[in-house]
């Protein structure tokens, strides 16, 4: 019963790890730019949800729409102003750009905030819920809550909305979506943001689980990258498969053996999945 | 012929995810010999040359260099057998000089730096390049960056040279520098070619044997005159008959 | 136009060099040790460039896991010295092995499996925190407490315990780094670097010339993992302090990397020229505000400037230097 628990706990955390990688997988998936600056960002959003906190005692959960919504336009702005002439360039250009970014949003962060771990206060931080003999801590269960909604969102604007859709069509055939006159640009601009926006909600619901500081951005960065390369690169899915698999891993593990070593075993498993298969376990091979 | 072939091709096939791209096809090419292998788009000509220069290996067949069987051998061990290939795309090291583009392929033959230089320089003053021997290869033209890869791949003193499309994008006028180029190289070197063309002004002029394909089959081959005649050779075109006046099909 | 004794490197450039080793030779006698020291993080800095340059800016293989490389040399140097004595000299190669061992099987793993550009890049991060956390549990090395080396007394130099002042820290790496300098340029002229610099530039191509790829990968791997080992064997000694989080840190493999893209990646100055530019970056930025938030302000500072370079001038300073001082004649 102790391991349903762990497992359960394990996967309601998963869920928002499953919605940070959709942001990654969504952008790699579309506009092919490996964005290693997702988990700085979304310790920005989380930053930002400290703040509001902090000043206007607002719960994250409802502060969580402001901060994706500011986050989509930093995607945006970022995109459209900056990282849209590197499409074309060779990967390390881009991932050194990415990087350079990551790295201003780091120090930033540190200037402002300091090195010291930021929480937010909640009433309802010890309430648990009792569904079957397995407890459910309330936080996270809203937090799993907040990061389904958000990909049933995610997924309800790419299956029906018409840039959407149309986003997708720039995805499978970027010269195609040109000749039928998709304004791919600004559909690129938009699809980083909404990558932008899912770390941002996933910030938010991630503060109602753990403290932030700066320095467990570049850990979240790679995070993302495992789960999506686990459940496969441009699989929505697959992403959240992905987020499930790490999320149930690091509690077992962490209860299991060491706490620490919980990192040890998400690496293992991205190297094995990378040189295993690649496409992760749901891509298309 | 009791001079065994240099390069001898048997009952190739390969097939991609339900497309038999190259269905049982043979053929051979003589020491110093010149062959081209024609046919309309899709008839599996470049699918054919990456067989042979070991891109992918095939599903069934032979492919034997100077006797040796080199069939499904690594793009690098085909190479090292005999094998000198360009791309129809030009891949030169756009950041190296024309020089270190071609000393890379002398490198084969001699891991000694100044023969490798000597080397390159000579097979780049045949080619005329000479005076282009210090400019970064992203600064070519086309043509000389064909001339270049050409040259490249004749560094590493290739057996066969296999020519993809090379004759592709070049104007009338460099197109008949580049047979007469290709042509005193085979008589100077004897080395054999073996080219993909559409060009078919290159073709009437350059080959001494003519392999047609269509969808994977070889449908015909003979000499330039021979082929050119060929009422199956002419259907698969179109009906237009291939001349040496006319410019590309 | 070319100098007899350096067939590719025209007499301006090794006049230049000459005088640049001739004043870092002397430097020490007319500077404080501040400024010694000082010195001292930029030559690591040049090093750990330079040995990363030869398998991302010669062969082309993105690894940002060079911090494994590091620690491993710190971590089995330093282990041998502290348990049994051994001289650095000595654990300087086993943890050279060690290094080129690990570098090889990463190396062999991934191009085995067709693993390349950024799943490459990821996979060496991967293995380098694998380790690392692996290395919170090595009780044998202290784990997370941490490896200490007996404290140096910094007014006698014993150059075989590597235990003494900043100067002599500061010649050794010196020497370290002209020596990484002639070994890249050396390999430039031979064989083995126009292989890696076709594999760098089109792969396919370079196959076709007879070029077995996946051996040359792996061994830029390894040399580059070997020597960066020197290096962490030198940083060991010279801090006295070794801790998994701080030696494998993945912040540690991205220091490595700045210096030589700022100073341009697959050149043969690039990496030293970038250690210089971005340590005088440091110290102005940590004088500029004293002690106020420095920590954050220098990494600032640092993503700033690979923000430039990567947006204004992604070869890298030393090309447009070069080609500012009319030296265009090489390439390097």
């Amino acid at each position: 019963m102790l391991y349903l628990n762990i497992i359960v706990a394990g996967l309601l955390t998963g869920a928002v790890y499953g919605l940070m990688a959709l942001g990654l997988s969504v952008i790699f998936g579309v506009i092919r730019v490996v964005n290693f600056a997702h988990g700085e960002m979304m310790v920005l959003a989380m930053y930002a949800a400290f703040m509001l906190n902090r000043k206007t005692g607002l719960d994250p959960l409802v502060a969580s729409p402001l901060v994706t919504a500011a986050l989509f336009l930093l995607g945006y702005a970022l995109q459209r102003g900056l990282i849209n002439r590197y499409i074309a360039r060779p990967d390390h250009e881009q991932f050194l750009l990415l990087l350079a970014v990551a790295t201003i949003i780091t120090a930033s962060l540190l200037m402002g905030f300091g090195p010291d771990a930021r929480n937010v206060q909640l009433d309802y931080a010890y309430d648990s819920y009792e569904i079957g003999g397995v407890l459910l801590d309330k936080v996270r269960v809203l937090a799993a809550l907040g990061a389904i909604g958000g990909v049933a969102a995610l997924w309800a604007f790419f299956r029906f909305a018409r840039t959407g859709k149309a986003i997708r069509a720039c995805a499978d055939n970027q010269v195609g979506a040109q000749v039928v006159g998709l304004d791919v640009k600004r559909l690129y601009a938009i699809t980083f943001g909404l990558g932008a926006a899912c770390v941002g909600a996933a910030g938010c619901l991630l503060l109602l689980l753990i403290d932030v500081q700066p320095y467990i951005a570049t850990d979240y960065t790679l995070l993302a990258f495992i789960i999506v390369i686990l459940g496969g690169l441009g699989s929505m899915p697959g992403a959240l498969l992905g987020g499930a698999l790490v999320g149930v891993t690091e509690a077992l593990s962490g209860f299991v053996v060491d706490p620490s070593l919980k990192s040890a075993f998400s690496f293992a498993l991205l190297i094995l999945v990378l040189l295993v298969r690649p496409q992760g376990l749901l891509g298309r091979a | 012929m009791s001079v065994p072939p240099l390069l001898e091709v048997r009952g190739l096939s390969k097939r991609f995810r339900g497309l038999q791209a190259v269905d049982s096809v043979s053929f051979a090419v003589p020491k110093g010999g010149i062959v081209a292998l024609i046919g309309p788009n899709g008839a599996g000509k470049t699918t054919t040359f990456n067989l042979i220069a070991g891109v992918f290996a095939p599903d069934s067949g032979s492919v034997v260099l100077d006797g040796a069987e080199i069939t499904g051998r690594r793009p690098d061990q085909a190479c090292r057998a005999g094998i000198g290939r360009t791309f129809q795309v030009v891949k030169p090291f756009g950041a190296l000089t024309v020089l270190e583009n071609v000393m890379v392929g002398a490198f084969k033959a001699t891991a000694d730096s100044t023969a490798a230089r000597h080397a390159a320089l000579e097979i780049l003053e045949r080619l005329g390049l000479g005076d282009k021997a210090g400019i970064v290869a992203n600064s070519l033209t086309l043509p000389e960056r064909k001339k270049l890869e050409t040259a490249r791949a004749l560094a590493t003193q290739p057996k066969i040279l296999l020519l993809d499309e090379v004759m592709a994008g070049l104007r009338p006028t460099e197109i008949d520098a580049m047979v007469r180029t290709f042509a005193a190289l085979s008589r100077e070197m004897g080395l054999a070619i073996l080219l993909t063309e559409h060009v078919m002004r290159a073709v009437m002029a350059l080959s001494h044997h003519i392999v047609v394909l269509h969808h994977g089959q070889k449908i015909c081959e003979g000499t330039p005159e021979q082929v050119s005649r060929d009422p199956r050779v002419l259907e698969c075109y179109l009906g237009s008959a291939p001349t040496a006046a006319t410019g590309s099909g | 136009m070319r100098s007899a004794r350096f067939p590719i490197l025209p007499r301006r450039v090794a006049a230049a060099l000459a005088l640049f080793i001739a004043a870092m030779v002397a430097l020490p006698f007319f500077v404080d040790s501040y400024i010694v020291s000082v010195l001292v993080v930029v030559l690591f800095a040049a090093y750990f460039g330079q040995a990363w340059n030869i398998v991302t800016g010669f062969a082309g293989q993105l690894s940002l896991g060079h911090a494994l490389y590091v620690g491993l040399g710190a971590y089995a140097s330093a282990a041998l010295f502290v348990r049994y004595g051994v001289p650095p000299w000595l654990g300087m190669f086993a943890g050279m092995a060690l290094a080129a061992l690990a570098g090889s099987v990463i190396a062999a793993l991934s191009f085995r499996f067709r693993v390349g550009g950024v799943y490459f890049a990821l996979l060496t991060i991967a293995f380098a925190e694998f380790t690392r956390i692996l290395f919170d549990h090595f009780d044998w090395v202290g784990a997370t407490s941490g490896l200490f080396l007996p404290v140096s007394n910094r007014a006698s130099i014993d150059l075989l315990r590597l235990r003494g002042s900043p100067v002599m820290f500061y010649y050794c790496l010196l020497a370290l780094t002209l020596g990484a300098l002639a070994l890249s340029r050396h390999l430039l002229d031979r064989r083995i670097g126009y292989y890696w610099q076709a594999i760098r530039e089109d792969q396919e191509a370079a196959q076709a010339l007879g070029i077995d790829v996946f051996r040359y990968k792996v061994a830029a791997m390894a040399l580059s993992a070997a020597m960066t080992s020197v290096g962490g064997t030198f940083l060991a000694f010279y801090d006295n302090n070794l801790y998994p989080d701080t030696v494998f840190a993945v912040g540690r493999s991205i220091e490595i990397i700045t210096a030589p893209i700022i100073g341009g990646l697959g050149t043969l100055f690039g990496p030293i020229l970038g250690a210089f530019v971005l340590t005088a970056l440091g110290e102005a930025m940590t004088s500029l505000t004293g002690s106020f938030a420095v920590s954050g302000l220098k990494q600032w500072s640092y993503g700033v400037a690979l923000l430039l370079i990567v947006a204004l001038q992604p070869a890298g300073l030393w090309p447009w230097l070069r080609a500012r001082l009319g030296l265009g004649a090489v390439r390097r």
